[in-house]
């Protein structure tokens, strides 16, 4: 991919990388807490069904994951091992953030042992509210993840420039492809 | 020396050999295996540390804190309906359970108590998050022993209970609905009906599971005898819950404590089985949820008319006092010791979980087991990681 790194891949082919890259997307469930369950359902259940949107929730490993989802409240213990995580991801990688534990701290923006949101660690593409979020906002953040990738310029994402996170706010966000919202 | 059943002497005799090798063997070189603290067979952040000798368990012990955010504290700084909202998070699958405990402790401080009516509705609710709880268990089991298939029953059933708790409270997962003195809604329209219909469907969905997960001659070679917990040792470890009755412990405080619900309005039996096996932890928490569709339905039929709400001042104080009040949650026994100093606020809540205990007997239940069988026992002792660390 010495093309792609030099950000000199001709636009045709980047369009069609892209799209392959956002409807094979294999996401490496990351459950903490409550938000675990709320994934769960999400990829899980017979009613949510991810697999439809082209999402495989099923690596063995983080080292065959393109996406993580960060769900549930990352505590200080935890932290060094989501670093660790992150790190054995192979790039391009995107990190969806789920509910507001893993945003900011959430309920327990007070705690003396809870991280206040998962992007003093690792960068956060996509930020999903709520507490926990519904199986559909998480769904919402992947299609949202997903317009971004197709809208991508590879080779900055290669050389890892201009990642503006993106929040599920409404249904229209999405259409909105990159730019982000700010969360009501 | 208490009775013991034949299953039960030999896990006696298999931990004491187990004892007895590891001291008397050749040293050989161990490996130390860690699982978690993100591990799907460990329903969070749980995080085992196992010494191997061979394909066999010598030590392990639990490394929790992961999940660890701080509740004690942090209800010292939050009023009392505020507390509500932070102890739903606790026990995730059935948060309304983890509620009632609390408003009940801060009520027999205040004392008050809350209508009829309320007290109906807040034991229908707590049953639907038992269910709740319960029925994904059954469906996680499968998971983790290799058998895709329940989940996805458990997940599709689960979503009617938890639609009918949204109906009802307006949260999905965490409905913070309990108020001191009474609930802040009443039930909405049609809610009846609704019930008894999803009940019905959660009995075939229990009659499925056994048909596909308790008939299974897989699933029963992977879980009968493996884990024996006898009597005794499940009494000395503090286990509460389907844990304590599975070792064949009749004890359930819905029925043994007289507090202000309607549990003692309802005609429902308590599960044990003697053999305190996996297979018996399963099976009892299968007949559990069966039990509290039964509970459900004949608390439907009997809601007591009048308000939901007793008369309680806007802002909440609480006279000064201690009191204790314990419920038998979906995992065992929740209770909550709340010191008040006559402020807005507790001064010190102390809570008391179930899976913190119940994952306290791992290294005892862990010792000279085989390795594939470290996920059935953490399976069926069910633990929920914000309940162990809170």
């Amino acid at each position: 991919m010495g093309l792609v790194d030099r950000g000199r891949l001709p636009k045709p082919l980047t369009s069609l990388f892209n799209l392959g890259r956002s409807y094979s997307l294999w996401v490496y469930q990351w459950g903490l807490a409550c938000c675990a369950i709320e994934m769960g359902a999400a990829f899980g259940s017979p009613r949510y069904d991810v697999m439809r949107l082209g999402v495989i929730p099923l690596p063995a490993s983080p080292r065959q994951a393109d996406l993580v989802v960060i769900s549930g409240t990352v505590t200080d213990k935890m932290a060094p091992a989501i670093k660790r995580l992150y790190e054995q991801m192979p790039e391009p990688k995107y990190v969806i953030s789920m509910g507001s534990c893993a945003n900011c701290g959430g309920p327990y923006w007070d705690s003396y042992s809870v991280t206040k949101g998962v992007d003093q660690i690792i960068p956060v593409d996509v930020y999903v509210p709520g507490c926990p979020p519904r199986p559909e906002a998480l769904l919402e953040g992947i299609v949202l993840l997903q317009q971004r990738i197709k809208n991508e310029d590879m080779g900055a994402r290669w050389r890892g420039e201009g990642t503006k996170p993106m929040s599920v706010v409404d249904g229209e966000s999405a259409e909105k492809g990159g730019v982000p919202v700010v969360v009501n | 020396m208490t009775m013991l059943g034949d299953r039960q002497q030999l896990a006696y005799i298999a931990a004491q050999a187990a004892d007895a090798r590891v001291n008397v063997e050749l040293e050989t070189e161990g490996m130390t295996l860690n699982i978690g603290p993100q591990h799907p067979a460990t329903h969070g952040t749980l995080r085992i540390i196992a010494r191997l000798d061979g394909e066999q368990v010598v030590w392990a012990e639990p490394s929790a804190g992961y999940m660890h955010r701080g509740y004690e504290k942090l209800t010292e700084v939050r009023t009392y309906p505020q507390v509500t909202a932070l102890v739903n998070r606790i026990d995730w699958l059935g948060s309304f359970a983890n509620e009632v405990p609390f408003i009940l402790a801060a009520e027999k401080l205040m004392g008050v108590e809350a209508p009829a009516r309320a007290q109906h509705i807040r034991t229908i609710l707590f049953e639907l998050s038992r269910i709740a709880n319960v029925s994904l268990f059954l469906g996680d089991l499968g998971v983790q022993l290799g058998a895709v298939t329940p989940v996805f029953f458990a997940f599709r059933d689960r979503e009617y209970v938890l639609n009918l708790i949204e109906a009802a409270t307006g949260g999905r997962f965490h409905p913070n609905f309990d108020r001191i003195g009474g609930l802040k809604d009443d039930l909405p329209a049609g809610f009846i009906d609704e019930t008894r219909m999803v009940m019905k469907k959660l009995r075939t969905f229990c009659d499925q599971i056994e048909d596909l997960l308790f008939g299974n001659e897989i699933f029963q070679s992977r879980t009968r005898g493996i884990g024996v917990i006898p009597k005794d040792v499940a009494l000395q470890y503090g286990l509460s819950g389907a844990n304590l009755r599975a070792s064949g412990v009749d004890w359930d405080l819905r029925r043994d404590q007289d507090l202000p619900m309607a549990w003692n309005k309802a005609d429902w039996k308590v599960w044990t089985h003697p053999d305190g096996d996996s297979f018996a932890r399963c099976w009892v928490r299968l007949q559990e949820v069966r039990e509290s569709t039964k509970i459900v339905d004949q608390l439907l039929d009997t809601i007591p008319a009048g308000p939901v709400m007793a008369k309680v001042p806007k802002i909440i104080k609480v006279p000064e006092g201690e009191a204790w009040v314990s419920t038998e949650n979906p995992l065992g026994e929740m209770g909550y010791y709340v010191v008040s100093q006559g402020d807005q606020g507790p001064f010190r809540v102390k809570i008391r979980s179930a899976s913190f205990n119940n994952i306290s007997i791992v290294p005892w239940v862990l010792k000279g087991v085989y390795v594939p069988d470290i996920i059935t026992i953490l399976a069926s002792l069910y633990f929920i990681l914000g309940d162990i660390d809170r």
